[in-house]
């Protein structure tokens, strides 16, 4: 990677903060150079991320977690994904921090201030699932275009915030607003200021759900500036591009909000399945809302080898966006024959949920492991690829494992 | 105020003043140097000393940026890595029509600019180096690192 352009064009403020110290005579520094500490930026330590988290991307910064890394029940700082469609705000002032509420279908134009949010509202606590709407799309045939994600670009925190509904009945809605829309600090690639990297947002009735967050804690800590400290949008069960970091207004619209990356084929799929590498009209392109039915055995990690006779314990995650996971199965003979797992009720809505079993293994070979989660509408994940789509998104193919028993 | 704005700009003076007499000793050097030795015989070993060592290849490999030597290399990190990183490419399988219609895409809705002769050279290198595979609907589980579990 290129390590100077990293550090071009940062702040001082951002350079000092990153470094952990002032730099002393930073104003006679000239102007472009770069202080040996932010030569090497190594992105585990710019984000405190663990070290066997995949960079997919180093501008704008995108990173994944590997199966195994999710096993916990609350995904932890160092294992959440990062997706970035721009820059990272170099300043953050949080005493200044703002939040405006605008539009057309807002009563009156509102603009609060962080702390006014915080003393104002009750705060809510909830682990919400966010998985990237592109999670999987390394799969796809053809291939689609963008960050190559694995499997790893989910994770389920605990945010605490106050919610968005009473924000907006505080500022008053009219009875036409159907979309909500956020705005963020972050900056374009291309360093125009006119350009918003990214400007999503749901409907109305998502917005007004006792789970969509104004949040500004994750883990009982300030959200990381990697994952929109010091106020983030979030929408547990929908693409994660809809729960928008570093925050600073929220447009209630009247018809759907039409942000960068709400049209083209931009978090779009087509409103029809069409065949793998279909040219699409954009007119046939419909916006995702809530994501798949899906899981992951994040235990244990693939490539295991075990003791002839010796059983396995197997467990992970399952979650279906706006929906419960009723059933979870695994399969250790391609998905011939499937046995039940043990699963846990959510511990609140939009929660992911953890499964466990058992397996035993009747004579010495290769298998893999497949997990197959269920919905409460009885959709099931495939085995195979589903439906392609331009950009690969929606990938909820069943996870699989490799197992040796030796 | 100022003063200090006085005593600021005479100590950049100084600093920029003090880094072109670096700059002055390290490239006479340097020219000093490279007149010493004769020529090298054969172009790809490297005889650069830098400390960035940008022109690195290793194995086929731009070492700075990952993307694969090859003509169009060149126009391709000066055109294409200035807004995003080269991995956005190098992680990306497309056709040349794919590839086409992604540069259109930038150009119209990210700022990209008109690359000029240079689209013809970029599109080549990126259709032959970044051409897709098949990989059919579900690939093996590849890469797997086998050890044992208690």
């Amino acid at each position: 990677m290129n390590r100077r352009k990293f550090t071009l064009g940062m702040s001082l403020a951002t350079m000092a903060s990153i470094l952990g110290v002032d730099i002393v005579y930073g104003g006679l520094m000239p102007k472009g150079y770069h202080p040996l500490g932010l030569q090497d930026p190594d992105p585990f330590e710019l984000f405190n991320k663990d070290k066997e988290m995949v960079v997919l991307n180093n501008k704008p910064w995108n990173m994944e977690a590997q199966a195994h890394l999710l096993n916990d029940k609350i995904t932890p700082n160092k294992f959440m994904f990062i997706r970035n469609n721009g820059r990272i705000p170099e300043s953050i002032d949080v005493s200044n921090w703002t939040l405006t509420l605008d539009g057309e279908s807002i009563k009156t134009k509102k603009t609060y201030s962080l702390s006014e949010l915080k003393s104002k509202f009750q705060h809510h606590t909830y682990k919400l699932t966010l998985e990237c709407g592109g999670n999987g799309r390394s799969e796809f045939n053809p291939p689609a275009k963008g960050n190559q994600w694995t499997v790893g670009a989910v994770s389920c925190a605990e945010w605490t915030g106050v919610r968005l509904r009473d924000v907006l009945e505080d500022a008053g809605i009219k009875s036409d607003a159907v979309y909500i829309g956020y705005h963020a600090a972050d900056t374009h690639l291309s360093g125009d200021p006119n350009k918003e990297p990214i400007s999503r947002g749901v409907p109305i009735d998502k917005a007004l759900q006792d789970e969509t967050l104004l949040a500004f804690s994750m883990n009982g800590e300030d959200i990381p500036l990697a994952h929109g400290h010091p106020l983030r949008l979030v929408c547990g069960g929908w693409p994660a591009s809809t729960s928008g970091k570093w925050i600073n207004r929220i447009s209630v619209r009247n018809k759907v909000h039409d942000g960068e990356k709400m049209g083209g084929t931009s978090y779009r799929v087509p409103c029809e399945t069409v065949a793998p590498g279909s040219e699409v009209a954009e007119s046939n392109m419909c916006i995702i809302e809530s994501m798949p039915v899906k899981s992951l055995i994040t235990y244990p990690k693939s490539g295991a080898l075990i003791k002839e006779g010796q059983k396995l314990n197997i467990n992970g995650h399952a979650w279906a966006g706006e929906l419960e996971v009723s059933k979870m199965e695994y399969s250790i003979d391609f998905g011939s024959t499937w046995r039940s797992c043990t699963l846990e009720k959510p511990t609140n809505r939009l929660a992911w949920q953890h499964f466990k079993a058992t397996v035993s293994f009747p004579k010495k070979g290769y298998y893999e492991v497949w997990a197959r989660a269920t919905d409460s509408n009885g959709k099931g994940q495939p085995m195979i690829l589903p439906g392609w789509n331009p950009k690969g998104y929606l990938n909820n193919a069943c996870h699989r494992i490799a197992v040796k028993i030796v | 105020m100022g003063d200090k704005f006085q005593k600021q700009v005479s100590a950049f003076s100084k600093v920029l003043l003090s880094f072109l007499v670096l700059i002055l000793v390290l490239f006479g050097g340097l020219y000093y140097w490279s007149n010493q030795k004769p020529k090298p015989k054969i172009e790809e070993i490297p005889v650069e000393e830098s400390i960035e060592d940008y022109d690195k290849v290793e194995n086929g490999i731009h070492v700075a940026t990952g993307f694969i030597d090859d003509e169009g290399m060149e126009a391709t990190i000066q055109n294409c890595t200035s807004c995003h990183s080269a991995k956005l490419v190098t992680q990306n399988r497309m056709s040349r029509e794919g590839w086409k219609a992604t540069i259109t895409w930038m150009q119209e809705t990210q700022n990209l600019w008109d690359l000029g002769t240079n689209e013809e050279l970029i599109l080549t290198y990126l259709a032959k180096n970044y051409a897709p595979t098949t990989k059919g609907r579900r690939q093996n589980l590849e890469n797997i690192e086998w050890y044992e579990l208690k």
